[in-house]
């Protein structure tokens, strides 16, 4: 078995078990190419059918074409799209592109308590999210199930152990399980999987006239373009085989601190 | 542009050793010689240590807390990649503090093959020599040992070779042989990507050049079909059981046997989503499967072939190592998991308790036994029903476990290999713990009214030895007196009752532990019931035997010599037996076991018909008046 495969039958193995084991699972998915891979590979998983609801954390400052994107599928796959935004806060006007808050405080507010307010609301006990271990060292060091207490805290210094495939799925009722089915995955794996399957991915990451694409996608005050003529999957493999930049260089709120990336997953924070 | 092929496939290397034996700093070296560093890394490495006005550090690359780079401690395992022209490989970087040896067991739990550091200077410390155990438990074969800090010995030979003697001998002690060690200075990079200038005494491989000869681990898909059932859908009108393929093959038309519940049926169609449409799947696949009966299956039931069953019982030998806060404890009830099965379980008896790091036992008092935190059992596990599992030597993911205490995993293991029973006689084990219903009418009134007991009446003997002829007299003769009298037929049991076996020795040892059990229920219900099969296995008949009340079991041998029976040959069978179109014939190609002791002997060569009946009719009458209850 190649190796794209044996992380296809890792990640399906962990979905499954994420969803005979949570009662209230849902499925983040924010537009980008990890969330959609894992979106198809819960197609994969529940042989065509994705039997959670999908929740979309809209900052409200995500790139139009991104939404679009989003609707499209949604309509197209039959999903169960949840939609949900940080009202308050943004009445307020307190964010960083009005020059009221910081980057940090920003994602804080719109993206991480706009997630909180979503899964109270619905009350999930589960959720599954796209986060790879080679994005963020923090991320590195991530549990496929991991716990987040009432607050949303992840206490780092204290994770279960995880041997063989063998999850903590017994947890105290108020807290939740985060579930990373891409966590062994790299950028080029992904994108290695989106050409072999031939999947459809927003076109915001593929080279515009200007000579420019975004490698990450993210809300468009924070979220830069590389230089970049890839305008092809192909195109986009070799380039990052060729690569040394980190994939969330174009992301300005990871470089405000040398921890800030730390203190908002800690937070709550994907 | 790149022009290097690509790699196909991917290794997963997890580095362990003692703390400050210099894992992340080797990691980051590593890195940094393969050319693998993110762009402006090692730039934001150096600003960050001057900025905090301490020396750089190679090591704060894996470190990404602010909890590790303030006390330069790994604290949790982490994963970063980087390839060679031979393949990907993961790093799995794993904590060195005894504090968190769960996290360095998460690590190498996900590993296929490990580095085991250990610094020259300090030589072999206690976690070089847990380490090493776990390692082992944990069913990683491939190791290299790099003996690290070679500067501060001064790159002598005589160290290393010290070094590793002591470290062979302990890894010999329990059952591993490592593939090589390598004398390296990891803040230098000597050994690592490239050879050394200052140990010229070396020939050996570099570090990179040794994990390439490392092997990426072969799926099992050669070993007996495991395929546990994650979950069972019903998103159409289909209703598909998921799993992953833990070993073997799995096609269209397998004949599958769900463990512990023993249901069967027939693989109809093989389901993935996006993905070509193929008849078959092996080890690895996370696939679905859709059966051509509908049985009840759950999750945790564990599909295999009828002919490679796994192991079905309540208890089984284990090794153990504990992480929990509390320890490990006879008495208290803990939550077993074992591929998708889950049980509850208790300590039945610790054997020995192990100091992973010297291998000494530790002597606690027959009272109060129990395995500690980040200590080793040998034990046995009881659990509340009968769990599928295999000796992990066997097959590896059925052979493995953890134990939930409360909410938390605290302990993992390995199933040891054992002189378990197999699937036939573990029926036996299982019925262990459930009591026969008894309802409100007894033996001795039935025995009263019915005047006779209830028996079993055992014909065995070749085919054409008389079985079914006497069988069929008797039952009429005891009809005819007012007795309840029954045949359980060979041919009739195999219409219905047994229609899923055949004829191999399994097969014929099942087939009469059923019609045994019949026999039993009916002989219950006050009936002679009288059975004729050549039931050719001595042990098989001694089970049936034994599942009854002494005296009612009354065994007939029905002997004729072979060629008689064969001159009889009443069903044409010895003919195509002689012909080899029926295999495994009983006298001919298959092995007939006569009876040591049989209640009675028939010689159907010497007595009549009447003959034989008026013997066995005399018997019985005469274990009845033996009986004074019955009067």
């Amino acid at each position: 078995m190649d190796y794209l495969s044996k992380l296809e039958n890792q990640s399906i193995y962990i979905m499954r078990e994420a969803f005979n084991k949570f009662e209230n699972l849902a499925m983040l998915w924010s537009i980008g190419k990890d969330s959609t891979v894992l979106l198809w590979l819960a197609r994969k998983a529940f042989l065509g059918h994705v039997p959670f609801p999908l929740v979309h954390v809209d900052t409200t400052y995500k790139i139009p074409s991104m939404i679009e994107y989003r609707d499209r599928l949604a309509k197209e796959w039959g999903l169960q799209l949840i939609v949900g935004k940080n009202e308050e806060v943004l009445k307020t006007g307190v964010t960083y592109p009005n020059g009221k808050a910081t980057r940090v405080e920003c994602c804080g507010t719109l993206k991480k308590d706009g997630l909180k307010q979503v899964l109270e609301k619905h009350h999930f006990t589960g959720v599954i999210v796209g986060v790879r271990r080679d994005e963020e060292p923090t991320r590195a060091k991530e549990r496929y199930f991991s716990p987040r207490d009432k607050n949303m805290e992840w206490n780092v210094e204290d994770q279960p152990p995880e041997l063989w495939d063998q999850f903590k799925t017994d947890f105290d009722k108020d807290t939740h399980i985060r579930i990373h089915p891409l966590l062994h995955w790299t950028e080029l794996n992904i994108w290695e999987y989106i050409q072999r399957e031939n999947m459809p991915i927003s076109p915001l990451y593929f080279a515009n006239e200007k000579g420019e694409r975004y490698r990450s996608l993210g809300c468009y005050p924070c979220t830069f373009p590389i230089k970049s003529n890839a305008k092809t999957i192909s195109e986009i493999i070799t380039e990052l085989r060729g690569t040394k930049v980190p994939e969330r260089s174009g992301r300005a709120q990871d470089k405000e601190s040398e921890d800030a990336f730390e203190k908002l997953r800690r937070d709550g924070y994907m | 542009m790149q022009t290097s092929s690509i790699p196909s496939e991917q290794l997963k290397i997890v580095i362990v050793g003692h703390v400050d034996h210099g894992k992340s700093t080797f990691v980051g070296r590593l890195f940094n010689d393969t050319g693998s560093l993110p762009e402006g890394k090692l730039e934001q490495l150096q600003k960050i240590a001057e900025r905090r006005g301490v020396p750089f550090e190679w090591a704060n690359l894996m470190d990404a807390l602010q909890s590790e780079r303030d006390q330069n401690i790994t604290i949790d395992t982490a994963q970063i990649w980087f390839q060679t022209q031979r393949r990907q490989y993961v790093i799995i970087d794993a904590p060195g503090h005894k504090e968190f040896l769960k996290n360095m067991i998460t690590g190498a739990a996900n590993a296929e093959a490990a580095l085991l550091l250990i610094d020259a200077h300090e030589g072999v410390q206690e976690n070089s020599r847990r380490h090493g155990y776990l390692l082992n438990l944990l069913g990683i074969r491939q190791i290299a040992v790099l003996v690290n800090k070679m500067d501060l010995e001064n790159y002598s030979e005589e160290k290393f070779r010290s070094i590793e003697e002591e470290y062979r001998v302990w890894l010999k002690s329990i059952g591993v042989t490592p593939k090589v060690f390598i004398p390296i200075a990891a803040k230098m990079g000597d050994n690592i990507a490239t050879r050394s200038t200052n140990m010229s005494w070396w020939q050996g491989p570099t570090v990179l050049e040794a994990l390439d000869q490392f092997n990426v681990t072969d799926l099992p898909d050669h070993q007996p079909l495991r395929f546990p059932i994650q979950d069972v859908y019903r998103f159409d009108d289909r209703r598909i059981l998921a799993g992953r393929i833990e070993a073997g093959r799995i096609k269209v038309g397998d004949k599958l046997v769900f463990a512990p519940s023993n249901k069967t049926s027939t693989v109809k169609t093989i389901e993935r989503w996006n993905s070509p449409q193929s008849d078959s799947a092996s080890a690895g696949e996370s696939i679905g499967v859709t059966l051509t009966e509908q049985v009840f299956v759950e999750r945790g039931a564990v599909a295999a072939l009828e002919t490679d069953p796994p192991y079905e019982l309540t208890r089984f030998k284990a090794r153990l190592f504990w992480l929990g806060k509390q320890p490990f404890r006879p008495g208290k009830t803990y939550k077993l998991k074992l591929a998708t099965q889950e049980a509850e379980c208790t300590i039945e008896s610790i054997e020995t308790i192990i100091d992973a790091s010297t291998l000494g036992t530790l002597d606690r008092p027959k009272h109060d036994r129990y395995i500690g935190r980040h200590e080793v059992g040998e034990l046995t596990l009881r659990t509340k029903r009968p769990i599928a599992f295999d000796a992990h030597d066997e097959i590896v993911v059925t052979g493995r476990f953890v134990i939930v205490d409360g909410l938390e995993v605290s302990g993992g293991g390995i199933v040891v290999n054992d002189n378990y029973p197999r699937r036939t006689s573990d029926s036996l084990h299982k019925s262990h713990n459930i009591f026969w219903s008894h309802g409100k009418i007894t033996t001795e009134q039935r025995v009263a009214r019915n005047g006779h007991r209830g028996r079993v009446v055992w014909l065995t003997g070749l085919s054409g030895s008389g079985k079914s002829t006497l069988a069929t007299e008797l039952e009429r003769e005891l009809f005819i007196q007012g007795k309840h009298a029954y045949i359980l037929d060979g041919d009739n049991v195999r219409h219905g009752l047994c229609k899923d076996l055949g004829f191999s020795p399994e097969d014929r040892t099942e087939n009469i532990r059923r019609v045994g059990e019949v026999a039993k229920l009916m002989a219950d219900a006050g009936i002679i019931c009288i059975t004729a099969f050549i039931s050719p296995y001595r042990s098989d008949r001694d089970i049936v035997r034994n599942i009854m009340k002494p005296g009612e079991f009354v065994e007939i041998h029905v002997n004729a010599p072979l060629e008689i029976c064969e001159q009889r040959d009443p069903k044409g069978l010895y003919a195509k037996a002689r012909a080899n179109e029926i295999k495994e014939f009983t006298g001919i190609s298959a092995p007939y076991e006569a009876p040591l002791k049989p209640e009675i002997e028939l010689c159907t060569d010497k007595l009549s018909v009447a003959e034989s009946i008026s013997k066995v009719l005399e018997y019985l009458h005469m274990q009845d008046d033996d009986a004074p209850a019955m009067i």
